[in-house]
């Protein structure tokens, strides 16, 4: 992308008027995606997006600058720009000498998107359209989104670093409207991998459309979800996000290190259930949150954040882990060049448990069986969070019975992992986009069928 | 490049379109500059330039599109001839086409103020500086501060099509905000305050650092409330979220795809006779406000809501054709890196006459929400469900009582607009694209203990 000896230089620049630390990141992607609505293909869209991000710290001040021009000049004055807005003072030139650290590819990747020929993709969404209306007369309406991306990116940095990584995802979405006596409902379903074509070897666009079509359809005989607190199950793959929510961001060092977590000063203690073991990990298989290296150079790590209830360690990116004299947890991500890296999650996942998922249930004389989950929502300050259900059931004397309306749960991280009393023997991912500070990355989320023995839930039933 | 050299770009784009086929080239310039404090320090100060073009070809009939971040010669020629290879795999759509100029004339407003151009940094960083200071040394029960900064950005953009469109716009907008964290001892609350504004010296730091304060201190103490059915007002920032949701169900492109609850309702009552909403992006007290759309066709006002009659839906002009109409002048972008959608730039509900003060005391009892989560994921402008986490107080006697977190709202947004009692006299216009008002809902769940 860039020659070892520009870098060379440029890190040289930055750190010209003085610094503890300076890093060049540079990023080429290539985007491609496709839309179906309302019955036809409404357009396919391609995208370039090439700049370098150049940082420069000096005490506890960050300058920060980018470029879209990746000549040694354009550098060159994003560089000065970094520099001079982290006020360096004296300094003098520093000799940077690179060494090559490359992270282990993920999974290699067989079917690089870009050659594959449009009509193949386009030919993708026209299945899942017809799928999807298959399911039934009531479904009404249908849209179908296929996107891949591909991002290369050079990090090099003041130490010494230099890596680089090439990270490909291929992504596919159906959103289906049904519409009855009781008005309109929607489903959807959206698998992402971080792989390439191949992806849609193990997935099956016309099933991927038919969830979504029966989850509307579901739906359409929802009754209103009721108030007050209940026990609620949540299925497998569905409830990752919870943990995403109830604990993942409050474990982000930087937001520990601004006393903005109610998790901060409880390393060691018991901050869940003893059935709770939780991890991030960046080297998970394909997973939507899978990388070789972070957006700061360093290797994706299997991080355990909870042992057996007690909690480990917090998630760390390199500027937070240098200040504590520690080694980054390989969390440092940024949304693009043109963004600072910072403590993000992976794939975040609860290991599975001994109980069987059928008698989770059996045992719940009276609850919500929450199937999908729609993202959600935290105040790492005071632990509160909320997510929403977008297909979830009554559980009564035991059994899985009529559907409820979408609704927000609200619960405060640190009670409801206390309040985990059933892990079961099963396991699935959700693959979704976390915001954090503006900022949008591919995360995985995956969980067991697990039970929150109470929960508050935000319906409207008497 | 100056604003002209933007639009003489576009125009050279537009200019290479083939006999039979249809080129609109969006590009769009900005400058942002980002300062963020924390204890006394710059935490980071970052500035930097972005730009780019999107072009999008119809030819016989479909469409495609590209873009890239970048406005070099060869690679917009690349572009351009990536939306050309595109549009050969859309289905054929007899509505397709661009935006043709409507003869309508913009606004004469003007977002730009050059004084933001040449605001130095060493001013930003102390505006960080003090919001961060002033909102810590407001009360000692403010343990910290979360994020406190100065932002501002001065963009600039210009479309052009061989339909003979050319238009360019440019605006500047600067703001300061902080999330303060209170403690009492026992129990961390936050608050959020902000001021915005066209130009630095319209900022008002005092005000931002007081009303994260108020916000967060007043929540100490808070409790989960029992489950049960009452009155809500919402503070003017929650009812500009409600807005945008609501706004999503008036868009031509919802109602034509069938994901609207208000297709075939235009000319019906659907709510409250105290609701008119009304979307104007030609009024410059907004934050969305803008001389022209995505599309470059003039902005207008637009009447939605008609004392809760449906009086009208928001087009692009695609919708507009395919509706019947024309558009609205309501195309939407993202920026550069996606084709026009329909939405709206600067909602309003025409305000009623007594203050949210008045109101509590009006109504009586209640809860005061002061901000929700989950607004995407609970709530859905296709099906009208709505729930809703809260943090707010408790209305007792007439006026707010106990804080309360931990709870839940919800209603439908159809049986919302029919239970809106009143709309507050307190209008603000918000950063975004809606105006905040205190707005009263009768007969909402409140799902707590």
């Amino acid at each position: 992308m860039i020659d070892d000896t520009v870098a060379q230089r440029v890190l040289g620049t930055a750190l010209r008027t003085g610094g503890d630390f300076a890093e060049i990141f540079v990023e080429d992607r290539r985007t491609s995606s496709a839309h179906f609505d309302d019955g036809r293909v409404e357009q396919l869209s391609s995208g370039r997006d090439r700049g370098a991000g150049i940082r420069v710290v000096w005490g506890d001040t960050t300058g920060f600058a980018h470029t879209s021009d990746l000549t040694e000049t354009g550098l060159a004055a994003a560089a000065e720009a970094a520099g001079a807005a982290a006020r360096g003072g004296g300094g003098g030139v520093r000799e940077i000498a690179l060494t090559r650290a490359d992270g282990p590819r993920p999974a290699g990747v067989e079917i690089l998107p870009q050659d594959v020929p449009k009509a193949a993709k386009v030919e993708l969404l026209q299945t899942a359209d017809d799928a999807a209306r298959s399911e039934g007369g009531a479904v009404s309406q249908v849209s179908v989104s296929y996107a891949d991306g591909r991002r290369q990116i050079l990090v090099a940095n003041s130490d010494g670093l230099v890596a680089t990584d090439d990270q490909v995802r291929t992504r596919f979405m159906v959103q289906a409207v049904a519409t009855g006596d009781t008005g309109m409902q929607t489903g959807y379903e959206g698998p992402g991998a971080t792989v390439g074509f191949e992806m849609y070897d193990d997935v099956d666009v016309a099933e991927v459309a038919r969830t979504a079509a029966r989850r509307a359809l579901a739906m359409l005989k929802a009754r209103p979800a009721p108030t007050g607190t209940l026990p609620v199950v949540l299925r497998r793959g569905a409830g990752g996000v919870l943990f995403h929510e109830a604990c993942g961001h409050g474990l982000e060092a930087d937001l520990v290190g601004k006393d903005a977590s109610v998790f901060r000063g409880k390393v060691g203690e018991m901050v869940a259930s003893p059935l709770v073991t939780l991890v991030d990990d960046g080297t998970y298989g394909r997973e939507w949150g899978t990388y070789a290296i972070d957006d700061e150079g360093h290797q994706a790590q299997r991080n355990t954040l909870i042992s057996e209830g007690a909690l480990t360690d917090y998630m760390w990116d390199f500027l937070r882990a240098r200040k504590h004299g520690r080694d980054s947890s390989g969390n440092g991500r940024r949304q693009s060049y043109q963004h600072l890296p910072m403590v993000r999650m992976t794939n975040t996942y609860v290991l599975a448990g001994d109980d069987d998922p059928d008698e989770i249930i059996r045992q719940t004389p009276n609850g919500i069986y929450c199937v999908q989950l729609g993202g959600g929502q935290v105040n790492t300050a005071t632990g509160d969070f909320v997510f929403g259900m977008t297909e979830a059931y009554m559980i009564e004397h035991g059994e899985i019975t009529d559907p409820v309306k979408a609704a927000n749960l609200i619960g405060n991280g640190p009670e409801v992992l206390q309040a985990i009393d059933a892990v079961g023997n099963d396991f699935d991912t959700w693959a979704g986009t976390c915001g954090k500070d503006g900022q949008g990355v591919p995360v995985s989320a995956g969980q067991p069928t697990l039970r929150v023995s109470a929960m508050t839930v935000g319906g409207t039933a008497r | 490049m100056s604003d002209g050299g933007l639009l003489q770009l576009v125009e050279r784009v537009a200019g290479w379109a083939d006999h039979g086929e249809a080129v609109e080239a969006y590009v769009a310039r900005s400058h942002h500059a980002e300062v963020r404090a924390f204890e006394g320090e710059i935490e980071s100060l970052s500035s930097a330039e972005t730009e780019g073009i999107g072009i999008r070809v119809i030819s016989a009939g479909r469409q495609g599109f590209a873009y890239a971040a970048s406005l070099d010669g060869a690679i917009v020629a690349e572009t351009l001839a990536e939306a050309r290879d595109n549009a050969t795999f859309g289905t054929v759509d007899p509505f397709a086409g661009l935006a043709v100029p409507d003869g309508v004339e913009p606004a004469d407003i003007d977002l730009w103020q050059h004084e933001l151009a040449e605001f130095p940094t060493d001013a930003k960083v102390a505006l960080a500086l003090e919001v961060e200071r002033a909102t810590r040394a407001s009360d000692t029960r403010i343990k910290g501060v979360e994020t406190a900064g100065y932002d501002d950005v001065s963009s600039e953009a210009a479309v052009a099509s061989s339909e003979g469109v050319r238009a360019s716009t440019r605006r500047t907008v600067c703001s300061v905000y902080v999330d303060a964290m209170a403690t009492d001892g026992t129990q961390t609350q936050t608050g959020y305050g902000y001021s915005v504004a066209r130009r630095p010296g319209d900022l008002d730091v005092a005000k931002a650092a007081a009303d994260a304060t108020h916000r967060s201190t007043r929540l100490l103490g808070a409790r989960k409330p029992p489950t049960g059915r009452l009155t809500v007002f919402f503070d003017p920032m929650v009812t500009a979220s409600l807005l945008g949701l609501l706004a999503r169900a008036l868009s031509g492109e919802a109602v034509l795809k069938g994901r609207s609850m208000f297709a075939d309702r235009q000319g019906e009552s659907v709510g409250a006779s105290a609701l008119t909403l009304v979307d104007d992006p030609t009024n410059p007290a907004a934050y969305g406000a803008g001389r022209y759309d995505g599309e470059g066709l003039a902005t207008r006002r637009n009447l939605l809501l008609d004392g809760g009659v449906v009086a009208g839906f928001l087009h692009n002009s695609y919708t507009g054709r395919r509706s019947g109409t024309a558009s609205t002048g309501s195309a939407v972008r993202g920026g550069f890196k996606g084709t026009p959608g329909v939405g709206s730039r600067a909602l309003t509900l025409t305000p009623g006459d007594q203050s949210q003060e008045q109101l509590l005391a009006q109504f009586g009892e209640g809860l005061l929400v002061q901000s929700v989560t989950g607004m995407h994921s609970g709530s859905s402008p296709v099906s009208g469900d709505f729930s809703v986490g809260i943090e707010g107080l408790m209305v007792r006697d007439g006026s707010a009582a106990e804080p309360v977190r931990e709870a839940t709202v919800a209603s439908t947004l159809q049986r919302m607009l029919h239970d809106v009692a009143a709309v507050g006299a307190d209008l603000e216009w918000l950063p975004g694209s809606a105006a905040g008002v205190t707005l009263v809902v009768g007969d909402m769940s409140l799902s707590g203990s």
